[in-house]
């Protein structure tokens, strides 16, 4: 046993929401929140209260991504704090209700968890999104999820960086968790992602019920990507996009991409190459939202995290 | 089947974004007038985005399907202040590319198109134009590596309604999957690739070449399947099952798995063998239908040769 192994107390997870429609035309998440406020009997857990919500309904009707503006970038200092008016963009009205509701974010009155469901255009498969390295309660949850569905493959990615992290709608909760699932097309709904993320959820609901019950969850390793640099289209002096991810990157997330391997193909057909220092490994490759967001894929490096043993307080 | 003389073709249109979020027919306009495109060998090329509201926003249309427009009693409807956009545009284009059925018309209409399902690369054009199924039979047999596919529709022109109908020739080039927004190199090079073909037929079929007779498979549409829905509510209660999925083109017996609902039953295929295609289309939400069927046909076709 190392030194690490004191175990952290950590409160228990009473209060779990679960949000879909975050993007509107993200259905894995859409589906699965409505079929489970009709019928939420598949995400009841003793001694918890699971709470299905749709985050932006608007964009769900028009099964669109956002109305005004990214709910997913909204939660935001500045538009929490903001004097509440119908002038507000409509997803900064959202975000502060949503704040309301399943926070304050930063009190000890927020939600203890989140899972904000999501789809990628991107050949993600099944990632979980987490945004502290130092939130030991999500790592043993995710490791506990990743064992579950072993040999089904569950990625973690990290994003804790200065600059690239943002205010996501879960970050209302003490431990936000993402799910991102990919390949699907907006606004398509494909079985075997919707079922694949039904499962991962089963899984994390069963982990929630065993700490609240008092299992003593020993100390684990997770194996994560951490978020490291984007990378945008080129583009000409107009701003417009003037190559697209070469077919050998092309569907290759999570691969290791070394300096000198193809990363962009003009419309020509010649090949840019990646001129990093090192091998890195992309991810988000080619999702349709991030072109408005100058972002062709992510860097990341892989990196394992040790969390301590966890039991409730 | 007696041997058919055609006029030469020397004007060519190739339209893109008729669907504003189909990203491979927007990129490849857009790069064509970037790189000021007009002509390939003796032919004139004319390049259209067809719809630039809807390609500004990224989305399918603003109002109505442009796509959707281009019946003879459309083009001929009075525009008033309540006409959606793509009802107007349709007659601009038709102006522009047309009339429809006159001798101004273009000579061939390309049209760009992009699907979510598992299509490959489709031509889709109609019965009664016999010169067709010699450029798509040469466009397959100059692509062996992917599934090139026919997709006739055997209905009049006057109620054909759709952009590429408006030329004396015309086809929509239809290649999946690419998800709406994206814009994926293998798809935009299939597309490219197949629009280099053409004019390479064109302009041996202009040059005096004899273009043999012969027979080509092709699919016609036979009918669409919808969701099974909630019959108080009218939402969707099933996905697309998982053996039914990317599967197009594949043959569908009765009995097949079609759905998978969201309480885990399997819906089985309860009709004639056929052959579904659009399967899980986004943009076919809308108009209730989760798959279509075809029935594959064999068209025999007339030699054809130029005659100026």
């Amino acid at each position: 046993m190392s030194s690490y192994s004191n175990t952290a107390r950590v409160n228990e997870a009473r209060r779990v929401a679960i949000f879909g429609g975050t993007h509107g035309n993200e259905m894995s998440g859409v589906t699965l929140v409505n079929l489970w406020m009709k019928n939420g009997i598949e995400i009841q857990r003793k001694g918890v209260e699971v709470k299905p919500f749709i985050t932006n309904p608007k964009a769900v009707e028009k099964c669109t991504r956002y109305v005004d503006t990214d709910l997913n970038r909204a939660f935001t200092p500045e538009n929490l704090s903001a004097p509440t008016g119908d002038d507000l963009p409509y997803e900064v009205q959202r975000a502060q209700e949503i704040n309301r509701m399943f926070g304050p974010k930063g009190s000890p009155e927020a939600y203890d968890v989140i899972f904000d469901l999501h789809n990628t255009t991107s050949n993600m498969g099944c990632t979980l999104i987490l945004e502290s390295s130092k939130d030991y309660f999500n790592l043993q949850m995710m490791n506990y999820i990743k064992k579950a569905i072993a040999p089904a493959s569950c990625l973690v990615l990290l994003n804790e960086h200065p600059l690239l992290k943002y205010s996501t709608s879960r970050s209302v909760a003490k431990h936000p968790v993402g799910l991102e699932v990919g390949p699907q097309p907006q606004g398509v709904l494909r079985s075997n992602i919707f079922e694949a993320m039904r499962v991962i959820l089963k899984h994390a609901l069963d982990f929630i019920e065993m700490f609240n019950e008092g299992v003593e969850f020993p100390p684990c390793s997770v194996e994560v990507f951490r978020v490291s640099e984007r990378i945008d289209y080129p583009r000409d002096a107009n701003g417009n996009i003037i190559a697209m991810v070469h077919p050998n990157l092309q569907d290759c997330d999570w691969e290791p991409l070394n300096p000198g391997d193809p990363m962009f193909q003009m419309f020509d057909g010649k090949t840019i190459h990646y001129q990093g220092s090192g091998t890195v490994y992309p991810t988000f490759i080619n999702e349709a939202a991030y072109y408005e967001k100058q972002q062709a894929f992510v860097t990341t490096r892989r990196e394992t995290l040790v969390a301590s043993s966890i039991r409730k307080a | 089947m007696e041997h058919i003389f055609f006029p030469p073709l020397s004007r060519i249109a190739v339209c893109g974004g008729t669907h504003g979020n189909e990203m491979s027919g927007v990129y490849l306009v857009r790069e064509w007038q970037k790189q000021k495109v007009d002509e390939s060998g003796a032919l004139s090329i004319t390049t259209v985005l067809s719809n630039p509201p809807a390609v500004n926003v990224c989305r399918r249309y603003t109002q109505t399907d442009l796509n959707r427009c281009f019946t003879n009693a459309l083009l001929s409807s009075p525009i008033t202040d309540t006409t959606p956009y793509e009802m107007r545009r349709a007659q601009e284009l038709n102006a522009q590319l047309g009339p429809k059925g006159s001798e101004k018309a273009m000579d061939l209409l390309i049209d760009i198109h992009n699907t979510t399902a598992n299509m490959g690369l489709c031509l889709i054009f109609y019965s009664s134009d016999l010169m067709m199924l010699h450029i798509y039979k040469y466009i397959q047999s100059k692509m062996p590596s992917v599934p090139v596919r026919a997709i006739i529709m055997d209905i009049p022109l006057s109620e054909a309604f759709s952009l590429e109908s408006v030329g004396k020739h015309g086809f929509a080039i239809e290649v999946g999957p690419q998800p709406n927004g994206v814009l994926r190199a293998d798809i935009f090079n299939l597309v490219k690739k197949s629009l280099d073909l053409a004019f390479e037929w064109i302009q041996e079929f202009n040059s005096g070449c004899t273009f043999k007779a012969g027979e080509v498979e092709a699919f016609t549409f036979v009918k669409s399947v919808d969701y099974p829905r909630d019959p108080a509510t009218g939402e969707i209660t099933a996905a697309i099952h998982p053996q039914l999925q990317d599967a197009d083109f594949k043959l569908l017996r009765r009995g097949d798995p079609i759905f998978l609902s969201f309480s885990g039953e399997t819906v089985k295929y309860d009709g004639e063998d056929n052959y579904p295609y659009f399967v899980n289309e986004c943009a076919y939400y809308e108009s209730k239908t989760a798959f279509k069927l075809a029935e594959k046909t064999t068209m025999t076709f007339p030699s054809i040769s130029v005659k100026n």
